[in-house]
């Protein structure tokens, strides 16, 4: 099996790697990019910690190839650190106490990232559930996310107004 | 959990796929790759070793499309589960599978998630293999002999087993338009919303003057793959949709199946859950038909 050329923009960059195909994109972030805060935790789709955004879109790293991101704009935490909803919604988790280890803390961003950006500011609880239902938190009970994701969406409508 | 190593294959057009699956021996040696959210978790606990993966994500512009056909709508199928549920025509024509959708998986996973793949995937529970069959749906099966249909009820011949040819593969769906004055209603109990469903339950309803001219009944989770309630079709049709007359079609649906047991729920509680999800997506369904009020 030899490895195959790829060409993808990580984050706003172009970047180019050599992967052997059965490497997830997760992989290709962390080992061959050195994008390590996206983080790896079941590696079969359950618990969300490698969420990451595929052409604006949550995708979860692990269940995508890193040959299947050629020709894709891909952004992970690191990128959302530039974006002003991705710097929103961390300052809210920050101040809401969303996070104890932070190990899943990323893909939440991910994820609450793309909600407020499709969605817009107007929010119920039920749909903020809904979106991040599928990223697992073993340490805050997921009440402070949900209040995180509040606070940040009525911050933005006012923005907005 | 890595994958065990395999040869890697994009065809960039349908007539290169056609060619390379006419020429495959084994459908688990040689796997299509579409959304990958339910393949890649199982080569990544390796209960799937394919040699060859066939990816045919680069194939969107040839079966990524949804469409208008004759009086149906066609989903293409590499639609995105994403892509369907947002889509105008989906929710107009196809109302069920709009309102199936969001219980597929969680949104990430939906995001890449195709319509076919889960349909070619043939889980027993699953919500679009549920609405294939309550709305009688039509598969295309496209080979090296080239398209063939396959009626939903046909196409689901076992627990993750389609009726698909080794040589063949899905192209794509169409879902006939419902009548004038039908409604549709989908349920689910799981254990946590958007995981596998426990029971599915898909009831769709048309009428005129105050009777039922038509029901269509079927029920996910309860046996190797979706089924219909026929026997209960049978005694709500025709019939005045009152209360009792929905209990009772809902009792024969019940007493129809033979589910089994396994660890999130009892087969008596499915027998249980199947009766009371059957009567209230009629209701649903009935008040939604507006023919029929």
């Amino acid at each position: 099996v030899t490895d195959i050329p790829i060409t993808l923009v990580v984050n706003g960059e172009e970047r180019s790697a050599r992967v052997e195909p059965r490497r997830s994109l997760a992989d290709l972030l962390r080992s061959d990019l050195l994008l390590t805060g996206t983080h790896v935790g079941c590696e079969h789709g359950v618990c969300g910690a490698c969420t990451v955004l595929v052409d604006g879109e949550p995708v979860r790293a692990c269940l995508m190839l890193g040959v299947q991101a050629q020709g894709h704009e891909v952004t992970t935490i690191e990128g959302l650190a530039a974006d002003p909803v991705g710097q929103a919604v961390q300052e809210a988790m920050r101040e809401a106490h969303a996070f104890q280890c932070g190990f899943c803390t990323p893909g939440f961003l991910t994820a609450i990232t793309a909600l407020l950006r499709e969605s817009g500011p107007r929010l119920t609880r039920t749909e903020i559930r809904e979106q991040i239902s599928g990223n697992l938190c073993r340490c805050s009970g997921y009440e402070p996310i949900v209040d995180a994701v509040e606070a940040v969406a009525a911050k933005l409508d006012g923005v907005a107004a | 959990v890595k994958p065990a190593p395999f040869r890697y294959v994009a065809p960039s057009s349908v007539d290169e796929l056609t060619r390379i699956v006419a020429e495959r021996e084994d459908i688990a040696d040689t796997a299509i790759l579409a959304g990958g959210q339910s393949l890649m978790p199982l080569m990544a606990l390796r209960y799937a070793q394919p040699t060859c993966l066939v990816d045919i994500n680069g194939l969107a512009g040839e079966l990524g499309r949804i469409g208008g056909d004759g009086d149906g709508l066609r989903v293409g199928a590499l639609v995105r589960q994403r892509a369907a549920e947002r889509d105008p025509g989906v929710a107009e024509r196809v109302p069920l599978l709009a309102e199936a959708l969001p219980s597929v998986a969680k949104p990430a996973v939906r995001t890449r998630g195709t319509v076919g793949g889960s349909l070619c995937y043939a889980d027993a529970a699953a919500e679009i293999p549920l609405v294939a069959v309550a709305l009688d749906a039509v598969m295309t099966a496209a080979g090296p002999r080239g398209d063939r249909a396959i009626p939903a009820r046909e196409f689901f011949v076992g627990a993750y087993e389609n009726a698909l040819e080794v040589d063949e593969f899905l192209s794509g769906v169409t879902f006939r338009a419902l009548p004038e004055g039908s409604g549709s209603s989908f349920l689910e109990i799981s254990p946590r919303h958007a995981d596998r469903a426990i029971i599915g339950v898909a009831a769709v309803v048309s009428g005129e003057r105050g009777r039922v001219t038509d029901v269509r009944l079927a029920l996910a989770g309860v046996a190797p793959t979706p089924v219909r309630a026929t026997r209960a079709e049978r005694t709500l049709g025709g019939q005045a949709p009152d209360p009792d007359a929905i209990a009772a079609a809902a009792q024969v649906a019940a007493d129809d199946i033979d589910p089994d047991s396994d660890l999130p729920a009892s087969a008596d509680y499915r027998r249980h859950a199947a009766a009371v999800l059957v009567r209230r997506a009629l209701q649903t369904a009935i008040g939604r038909a507006g023919g029929i009020a």
